[in-house]
């Protein structure tokens, strides 16, 4: 591959690394290489092992394989402290600072300047001072941390991190809380930074952010290097397309379902349907037996979709009807009533319950749909759950093993049985194939066939656009929280998807700033 | 305003309302004789509050103080009784035991991840235990030495007695302002109090800092017990039941926050100076049952749980009105 500067060792060199976890192989011998007073943007979906690579390189993860070079040496931290003694630094999202001390004390904390052993605080002062105002901030820095915006408090976790590290700052996804103007801020600090010589990590899912800081662009997809180009050359498009789309065979171009008849009135309808500040208003019509894709990239509203949709979040605009007749949603419980079933991207959090046996998982929907005032005996669960079992083939001894102990793709299927139990007519899938292996991928993918043949209604969300072509009867392409495009049957292939996502969007940061 | 030192300033403005009430009623109560009495009274208080205050910066509590003060004094006491040995090197000896027994606990908090509550719980059943074990019985102490450190004193201006217990207090208080406020020791106590996790990640000692801590709240203990001894006389296995309790109360009515990463030393000062206040109004007015000294204790330390929560929500609040608007 091509080297950013020819003849020169590059600051940071990450050859073939590798991660593996039991069941999925987090990171496949992946490179990354990043040069002095460089921004180097990382990008990937959800899964594609960004994430993973990060933190092989700040020692939060031990890597399987390969090797990790900081200007031409080889290193192996043990800890991000480790790597932040070695000069690589990360500041998170999240600010990981204390917010009960002050702007001073988070600089200097471990370092602080002693005098006799006692801290002297006017130096300490003095000179956060004096860092602080090298980043173009002008702030009280005795007054504790939370008392300022999270935008400040990010670049106090940068002051620091460059401070203490020096030679490699790794932002994940530092502007995800900031309004346009904070992100202003920073990227000026990130310029001054870069200026210094500095390599600089930038992870973010906001591609005008991407392509307003970065020089070079990295992208991962399903734990493998898909490319490295500079920024200049790309254009969104290509961009989308590495992210989301394998290159495509010209033979093999398959397209969405067709056959699907529009002209009855659909099984469900949502009319102006929405939440502020999660999804802008959209209309849903959905028949009996369509599979409704929904593609996007991370952060573009495709959850929250589903979210307002089953009531996790209650609309404030629009109405359902349901064969005609009006439904009334706005809680989960309304939702499951009116027959709704919805299976949520991150199952470890937000659905499965480890600890309880295959058939109490699977009992729990069917249960709280009939009431817990009429429990379900024992030996009707052990039928039911022992049916799904093998309907679903899920793979294990009994129906009484804990959940916990399964492999991924067998947990997803419980949780699908959870809701099948429940005969549900209309069923929302958020990736409901991420983190599970190949063979059980496509198990899911017939699964969600046999589903539709069987006239369920189903929305499901992906980053697998391949797969949304498979199963897809109408995608909806959602952008920036709202619907902006919908594709019909024929019309359905990864590159219509593709150049849908990627279409320019009227630039929202220029638009919010606008605003303020 | 700052919101880290409002409730020191509240506790210092009801100190001085409230001395100001207690003077109109009773103008003796302004003079060095009975503020002097108030320091003798309060010092083994004072002192092993001083170490609350660090465990609870610390985002933890030690219910095992008032049972290491009773067992301090019962060991000072049978020690002196039954063996050789002299005042000082059974001091220094009891020192080393109460803090070691505070870094064991500090060490089970850390490594077996026991809710602090739990560990110092058992520590109290345990000093208690171990006190009973050495005496059932009251036990006189008839030193030399002790009775001369008990009449020690400086005589203040107007005939106040400034005594050694009650100065001893006073001093501790200034190193645990100066160990807070000026040490990378204090610092780190703040930090475990803001976020454990956090912390770790920013480089802070976690385990060697948590046990510090205990291991200066038992040391604290065990000083507090030798004051114990000196002031009454005795070791009794019975005695200082609850101290812990009043300790913690000192603390939180002195505005540290009980979720730990705030608080001053000097804050507790006050607040076992307002504890104490309200115990001599209530001997002075005489009239009283001494049960009002609970009474009003409760409702300070109800009003100041009330006034934390106020705080932490306004700054709660503060903070999203900044993140949304910047």
């Amino acid at each position: 591959m091509l080297d950013p500067t020819p003849g020169r060792v590059p600051l940071l060199r990450a050859a073939a690394v590798s991660k593996s976890f039991p069941g999925t192989k987090a990171l496949d011998a992946v490179d990354f290489t990043l040069g002095a007073g460089e921004v180097h943007a990382l990008l990937g979906e959800n899964g594609a092992g960004k994430s993973t690579l990060v933190k092989c390189l700040t020692g939060a993860y031990r890597r399987d394989g390969g090797e990790i070079r900081l200007n031409g040496t080889s290193i192996d931290p043990r800890d991000t402290l480790h790597a932040q003694r070695l000069g690589i630094g990360t500041v998170y999202q999240e600010v990981n600072l204390l917010s009960n001390l002050t702007i001073a004390e988070n600089l200097f904390l471990g370092h602080q300047p002693t005098w006799l052993g006692f801290v002297s605080t006017r130096r300490m002062n003095r000179d956060a001072r004096a860092l602080t105002a090298q980043y173009g901030l002008d702030i009280d820095v005795t007054r504790s941390l939370g008392s300022y915006s999270v935008a400040v408090q990010q670049i106090v976790a940068i002051a620091r991190a460059v401070r203490l590290s020096g030679k490699v700052l790794i932002l994940d996804e530092p502007t995800a809380s900031l309004d346009a103007h904070e992100v202003d801020v920073l990227f000026e600090a990130i310029r001054g930074l870069k200026e210094r010589g500095l390599g600089i990590v930038f992870i973010s899912h906001f591609l005008d952010q991407v392509f307003r800081i970065s020089d070079r662009i990295t992208v991962l997809r399903n734990g493998r290097l898909v490319g490295a180009e500079d920024t200049a050359s790309l254009d969104r498009l290509r961009l989308v397309n590495m992210m989301l789309g394998r290159q495509l065979e010209e033979e093999t171009r398959q397209t969405g379902k067709t056959g699907m008849r529009y002209d009855a009135e659909p099984r469900l309808r949502f009319t102006g349907f929405g939440r502020r500040g999660r999804i802008a208003p959209f209309d849903l019509p959905i028949q009996r037996g369509e599979v409704v894709g929904v593609a996007g990239l991370l952060g573009s509203g495709r959850t929250e979709t589903a979210e307002v949709l089953f009531g996790v979040y209650p609309h404030d605009s629009g109405t359902a009807t349901k064969e005609n007749r009006a439904l009334s949603l706005g809680s989960t419980r309304a939702a499951v009533a009116a027959g709704f079933g919805f299976l949520p991207e991150d199952r470890k959090t937000d659905g499965i319950i480890g600890e309880l046996s295959i058939r109490e998982n699977i009992a729990l929907a069917l249960q709280a749909r009939i009431g817990w005032a009429r429990p379900l005996s024992i030996k009707r669960q052990r039928i039911m759950a022992d049916d799904f079992i093998r309907r679903l083939d899920i793979r294990t001894s009994d129906a009484e093993k804990p959940v916990g102990q399964l492999s991924g793709g067998n947990q997803q299927k419980v949780m699908l049985a959870r809701w099948l139990a429940t005969n549900p007519e209309f069923l929302i899938l958020d990736e409901p194939t991420r983190g599970i292996d190949v063979g059980a991928h496509a198990e899911i993918i017939r699964l969600i066939e046999e589903l539709c043949e069987d006239g369920m209604s189903l929305l499901v969300i992906s980053s697998e656009l391949e797969e949304l072509v498979v199963y897809s009867h109408r995608v909806i392409v959602v952008r920036d929280r709202a619907h902006v495009a919908e594709l019909v049957g024929e019309d359905i292939t990864t590159e219509t998807i593709v150049n849908a996502i990627a279409r320019t969007p009227v630039r929202t940061s220029e638009a919010a700033e606008a605003t303020i | 305003m700052n919101a880290r030192t409002l409730p020191l300033l509240a506790t210092v403005l009801i100190f001085i309302i409230a001395y100001a009430l207690c003077y109109l009623q009773f103008p003796a109560i302004l003079s060095t004789r009975v503020v002097g009495n108030l320091l003798t009274d309060n010092a083994f208080l004072g002192i092993v509050a001083v170490g609350m205050t660090f465990v609870i910066i610390s985002g933890g509590i030690d219910l095992s103080v008032g049972s290491v003060i009773a067992f301090s004094g019962v060991f000072i006491a049978v020690m002196l009784r039954d063996t050789g040995l002299g005042p000082w090197p059974v001091f220094a000896l009891l020192l080393v035991i109460t803090t070691l027994f505070g870094a064991a606990m500090g060490a089970t908090i850390h490594f077996l991840q026991m809710p602090p509550f739990i560990v110092t719980l058992a520590g109290m059943f345990l000093a208690r235990g171990m006190a009973y074990v050495l005496s059932i019985d009251s036990v006189p102490i008839n030193d030399e030495t002790i009775s001369v450190l008990q009449r020690l004193y400086w005589l203040m201006p107007g005939k106040g007695r400034l005594t050694l217990i009650g100065g001893l207090m006073l001093v501790v208080v200034v190193v645990g302002i100066i160990v807070a406020q000026r040490t990378r020791f204090g610092t780190n106590v703040y930090a475990l109090g803001g976020g454990a996790q956090t912390a770790r990640l920013m480089g802070v000692p976690v385990a060697r800092t948590t046990m510090q801590v205990y291991a200066v709240s038992g040391f604290l203990a065990g000083l507090s017990g030798i004051v114990f001894a000196i002031y009454t006389s005795a070791g009794y296995s019975l005695a200082t039941v609850g101290v812990e309790l009043d300790a913690i109360a000192a603390v939180v009515i002195g505005g540290t926050l009980l979720t730990g990463g705030s608080g001053f030393v000097a804050g507790t000062l006050i607040g076992v100076l307002i504890m104490g206040l309200i115990q001599t109004y209530i001997i002075f007015d005489g009239t009283l049952s001494s049960w009002w000294t609970k009474i009003a204790i409760g409702m300070l330390l109800l009003g100041f749980i009330v006034l934390q929560k106020a705080l932490v929500w306004a700054g709660g609040r503060r903070t999203e009105a900044a993140a949304g608007k910047g």
